[in-house]
């Protein structure tokens, strides 16, 4: 191929994604030669694994520059690929849709909250902080209000919420990788874990780029063709988005039909950890408005504080194209975000209507425990029915199911080949495995960077920062995954805390270094460390049985936390002296696209 | 008033303008989620139910792109635009 990679790239995953579409085709051959189940799911997943290995083995560096903010010559809308796929989480693609089933509206704040932050981190932080040239963004907060008490601060609210997300991520990839392999999650844990390593550790920033290009292709392949098929097999539509408003207004008919009958406590004993039934209204607002946009507040503000979104900006050519980046990740983002609402919707009526073949509700409890694919997901542990009142008959009060199971059941239930199944274990591998990427690196650089090379040895070599940055990757990902095979907490309860704590450090010290050019040192660290310590107090007190305040509850603590980190920011800056000449001019020359960055491009 | 500082001033306009419809499409339609529920909206979705699963989203993406070229052309009008050889 002629001429350099960056101006091929539109070729080289145009002929990815092609081979990509060639492997699913020759896997559904496979699958009607009588290749089996469980072969597919091993095909799709290691064959997919081993090309964002050996993507991260060719983006291998050992340039500063390259490994911290790969190179800075990312194009725009590559760029937007990259965040996405950074951005959906294993959360995103695995447990959305089955969050919107069982929760509907209130649920569905976190699809607003999830995209309205991005027009925040367009319009306050992305652009400046690309032209400030820093590696990380402890680097911005320790340059912008100086000292290292700044800095360290900053990594450790960076470390807190990064790491409380990367464990979920951990913990998802593991749960994939023991579904489609069929090992025991203690090993499939190490095993999501070496594939998020291999993709990172040789290239840093620049090998997480390429792959999570890839990934995203892979994911979004995964997530739309399901929700597309099942639709036309359904015969609901054959552009869902735009056509599922008969079915949305059914599930309600249904569910003034069946009622929400509510269980005993001694019934609900009986049904298996960790799964659900439906309770909540599909469409109708079900949620007060406060409930609902306090919850979209916290995850807007605590996506404009995620450290490992806000660094993938650092990686575009100018500031022109941090902005439109933001734009096209939005939109890529939005591809996925839009459909899993129509998935869950897909799903809830496959299920639960009588005049639909794949309906369950209103069978026989013995005719629906003899079905198929019933009995491998109660198997896997996230389907159960049980006869509560003793007719004989599934009520919609009788039927559970884990979250998980809307995203990687329901292809089975409509009936689609098990190669659509592989496919979706695939999407959902690459959707953890970017988003751990992301994370693991954003604490290993912040640690290497600002921490060692910033505050320990400042007269490092590049070759030994790069290999301390190295080695700190492999440590934290294995204590990562060692928190994540004790699976204290479910994955998306975490994804909810990380976005919380990193606005109660975070958010504020980010916006108004930009905004407020009074905003000083004492203020900053005053706001880091009392917004993280205020934050998580509520958390604590929240959890042990305290009643909270104003609606806030333990999924939105961070709106207390920020709301103190913003008065203590102002107060103590206010009470000390202003920033110096050298810093207002530094603010100044942020607030203009050209000229030089504020950080050498080698610092 | 110097050259940078009315770019300024005209770069924070815009923000208050890019806040205040982000605003609207993420908080305040929802403070009438419930009342807003009861008509039909577009593609035969209530309007709520259809804002929170597409409108709003929508929203942003457009409004990130206008954004973007309004703040572009604020930085060509005051000279402080990027040069391609920067």
């Amino acid at each position: 191929m002629k001429g350099n990679f960056i101006d091929n790239l539109p070729k080289v995953y145009g002929i990815y994604t092609g081979g990509f579409i060639g492997f699913i085709i020759i896997m559904a051959i496979a699958e009607q030669m009588g290749m089996s189940a469980k072969a597919i799911g091993i095909a799709f997943v290691a064959f997919t694994v081993f090309i964002y290995a050996l993507i991260g083995w060719l983006s291998r560096t050992a340039q500063a520059d390259a490994y911290y903010v790969a190179g800075r010559q990312v194009p725009t809308v590559f760029n937007g690929m990259a965040t996405a796929a950074d951005w959906m989480s294993g959360a995103s693609f695995v447990a959305m849709a089955g969050g919107i089933y069982f929760k509907g509206y209130g649920y569905m704040a976190l699809l607003v909250g999830w995209t309205g932050g991005y027009v925040l981190v367009a319009s306050l932080l992305a652009p400046y902080l690309r032209k400030f040239g820093c590696y990380t963004v402890p680097d911005f907060i320790g340059t912008r209000y100086g000292g290292n008490l700044a800095r360290f601060s900053a990594v450790v609210v960076l470390t807190v919420a990064s790491f409380t997300y990367v464990t979920a991520q951990i913990n998802a990839t593991g749960t994939i990788a023991s579904v489609a392999l069929d090992i025991p999650f203690q090993y499939a844990v190490y095993i999501g874990l070496i594939s998020i390593l291999l993709c990172s550790m040789l290239g840093g920033m620049r090998g997480v780029t390429w792959t999570q290009v890839a990934q995203y292709i892979v994911l979004i392949i995964a997530y739309l063709l399901p929700v597309f098929w099942i639709s036309n097999k359904m015969g609901a539509g054959f552009f869902p988005h735009f056509m599922l408003a008969d079915e949305v207004a059914r599930i309600g008919e249904l569910e003034q039909q069946f009622g929400f009958v509510k269980n005993a406590a001694a019934d609900l004993k009986t049904v298996p950890k960790g799964l659900a039934g439906i309770t909540k209204a599909h469409s109708a607002v079900n949620a007060t408005p406060w409930a609902f946009i306090s919850l979209a507040l916290a995850m807007m503000m605590g996506t404009a504080s995620l450290p490992h979104v806000m660094m993938r900006y650092f990686t575009t050519p100018s500031v022109k194209a941090a902005r439109k980046s933001v734009g096209w990740s939005l939109f890529f983002i939005f591809l996925l975000y839009s459909s899993a609402p129509m998935l869950a919707t897909l799903s809830k009526l496959s299920l639960i209507d009588p005049n639909l073949p794949t309906g369950i509700i209103g069978k026989s409890i013995a005719e629906v425990q003899a079905i198929d694919w019933y009995q491998n997901w109660n198997q896997a542990n996230l389907m159960f029915v049980s006869d509560f009142n003793g007719n004989g008959t599934l009520e919609l009060n009788e039927f559970f199911m884990g979250g998980k199971a809307v995203v990687l059941a329901t292809p089975e239930i409509a009936g689609l080949p098990y190669v659509i199944s592989g496919l979706v274990a695939a999407g959902g591998m690459a959707a953890a495995m970017s988003t751990a990427d992301g994370l693991i690196l954003a604490i290993a650089n912040a640690i290497s960077h600002d921490v060692y090379y910033k505050i320990i040895d400042p007269k490092a070599e590049t070759a030994k920062r790069l290999l301390v940055a190295r080695v700190l990757l492999v440590v934290i990902g294995f204590a990562g995954a060692t928190i994540a095979a004790m699976e204290i907490q479910g994955i998306l309860g975490s994804v909810i805390w990380a976005f919380d704590f990193a606005m109660s450090g975070l958010f504020f010290p980010l916006v108004l270094g930009v905004w407020w050019k009074r905003a000083n040192r004492q203020g900053a660290i005053a706001g880091m460390l009392g917004g993280l310590a205020a934050g998580t107090w509520y958390l604590v007190w929240v959890r042990t049985g305290g009643s909270g305040f104003l609606g806030i509850t333990q999924l939105t603590f961070g709106i207390f936390g920020s709301a103190v980190s913003l008065v203590l920011m102002v107060v103590v800056s206010l009470m000390t002296a202003e920033p110096d000449k050298a810093t207002q001019k530094m603010v100044d020359d942020v607030r203009v696209p050209s000229g030089k960055t504020i950080l050498g491009k080698s610092h | 008033m110097s050259n940078q500082e009315k770019h300024w001033e005209k770069s924070r306009g815009l923000l208050f303008i890019t806040l205040a419809i982000w605003f609207v499409f993420s908080i305040g339609i929802f403070l009438f989620g419930a009342e807003m529920n009861e008509v039909t909206g577009p593609f035969g979705y209530p309007w709520t139910y259809w804002f929170t699963c597409q409108g709003s989203l929508g929203a942003f993406v457009i409004l990130i792109f206008w954004f973007a070229n309004r703040q572009e052309k604020i930085d060509e009008e005051f000279g402080f635009s990027e040069r391609e050889d920067e």
